[in-house]
């Protein structure tokens, strides 16, 4: 073992690959893992969905003083609202490391909890911005009342349906662990759900930033 | 150990840096202090929109960097992003995107700035056009 430290505790056994054999003296360890290559891919995507949330973002900044007589997110914006969704979903992202965390450890029951949990703050979420979405409609500032909330509508509403597509894949991530365990394959999506979770965390800091903190000064 | 094999050490996932090499406690409490940070992120950029306390217009450079700061948490606590040699595929990948992101939004608001500057108001093109 002269070239390869393997770490005593290596979950995903990610170091496997290094050759055993100290007379090898190759750099190369072959093709790399499964699970690197998924997890890979799936930064991918996320990285060019963010890139279309940019374009998202530009055209609410862009739009932002397009009221076309309307109200204003000065006058629409309830922050209270915002620092309750905010909270609920950085609690999911906590609670969705610690779904990690047990998967690694393949505990079975923590993880169903962790997820579980990680549902419920993500439930909440979209009640409390369903519930503000109903209150504008109902005042009158629909999407359709001028083009400042047509670009606040379908950014922080493709947001939403991130996270309602987020908690779709958190049940069926469930559900597989329940059905068929830790397998490596049941890791791999867990692995990039998590990403994904957390990737929505992301987006949401700038969307409160942007839209709400910006945009209520504005 | 060889410095070979630490130049070319193998990968990791994204989502899977050095902290998942830790015990379970140790795990747990990396992402309790991601989560201590970004609160008080959050919490800092919640206050100071509100505030009368510092110079107006300085406010929204002061969200932005804050915001900025708080997804810098979020990448290094959450998705266990590093500056290893084992995670500078992901890095770049980053990188890539965060250059095209601020192209998309810098270019938009620029060339829109420019456009209204020299665009006539509404009214006075309908009028030329009687």
């Amino acid at each position: 073992m002269d070239g390869v430290t393997v770490p005593a505790d290596d979950p995903h056994a990610l170091r496997g690959l290094a050759s055993d054999d100290p007379g090898s003296a190759s750099m190369w360890k072959g093709p790399a893992s499964k699970r690197i290559i998924t997890g890979y891919g799936f930064w991918i995507f996320i990285l060019s969905d963010i890139i279309m949330f940019s374009a998202l973002f530009a055209s609410y900044a862009v739009l932002i003083g397009a009221t076309a007589g309307g109200p204003s997110g000065r006058q629409l914006f309830d922050l209270r609202n915002v620092v309750i969704e905010t909270a609920l979903l950085l609690a999911s992202s906590f609670s969705c490391g610690l779904a990690t965390i047990a998967a690694d450890s393949r505990n079975a029951t923590w993880f169903q909890v962790a997820m579980a949990v990680t549902c419920g703050f993500g439930l909440g979420f979209l009640a409390l911005e369903a519930n503000e979405f109903a209150g504008l409609i109902g005042r009158g500032a629909g999407p359709t009342r001028s083009a400042f909330l047509s670009a606040f509508f379908t950014l922080v509403g493709c947001h939403g349906l991130h996270v309602s597509a987020g908690i779709l894949w958190l049940l069926t991530m469930m559900a597989q662990v329940y059905a068929k365990g830790f397998r490596a394959d049941i890791q791999r999506r867990i692995l990039c759900f998590a990403l994904f979770w957390h990737a929505l965390d992301i987006i949401w800091i700038a969307v409160f930033t942007i839209v709400y903190l910006l945009g209520s000064a504005a | 150990m060889s410095t070979s094999d630490q130049e070319f050490g193998i990968d990791v996932a994204p989502g899977d840096g050095p902290a998942e090499r830790g015990g379970v406690a140790q795990r747990i409490g990396f992402y309790l202090a991601g989560l201590g940070l970004a609160v008080l992120l959050t919490a800092t950029s919640f206050f100071v929109a509100g505030t009368d306390l510092v110079w107006q217009p300085s406010i929204p450079v002061a969200l932005v960097v804050l915001a900025i700061a708080q997804m810098g948490v979020h990448l290094v606590f959450f998705l266990h992003l590093t500056t290893g040699p084992d995670n500078t595929n992901n890095v770049l990948a980053l990188a890539f995107g965060v250059l095209i992101v601020m192209l998309v939004m810098g270019g938009s608001l620029w060339i829109m700035a420019n456009l209204n500057h020299n665009m006539m108001p509404m009214d006075q093109m309908m009028q030329m056009q009687r």
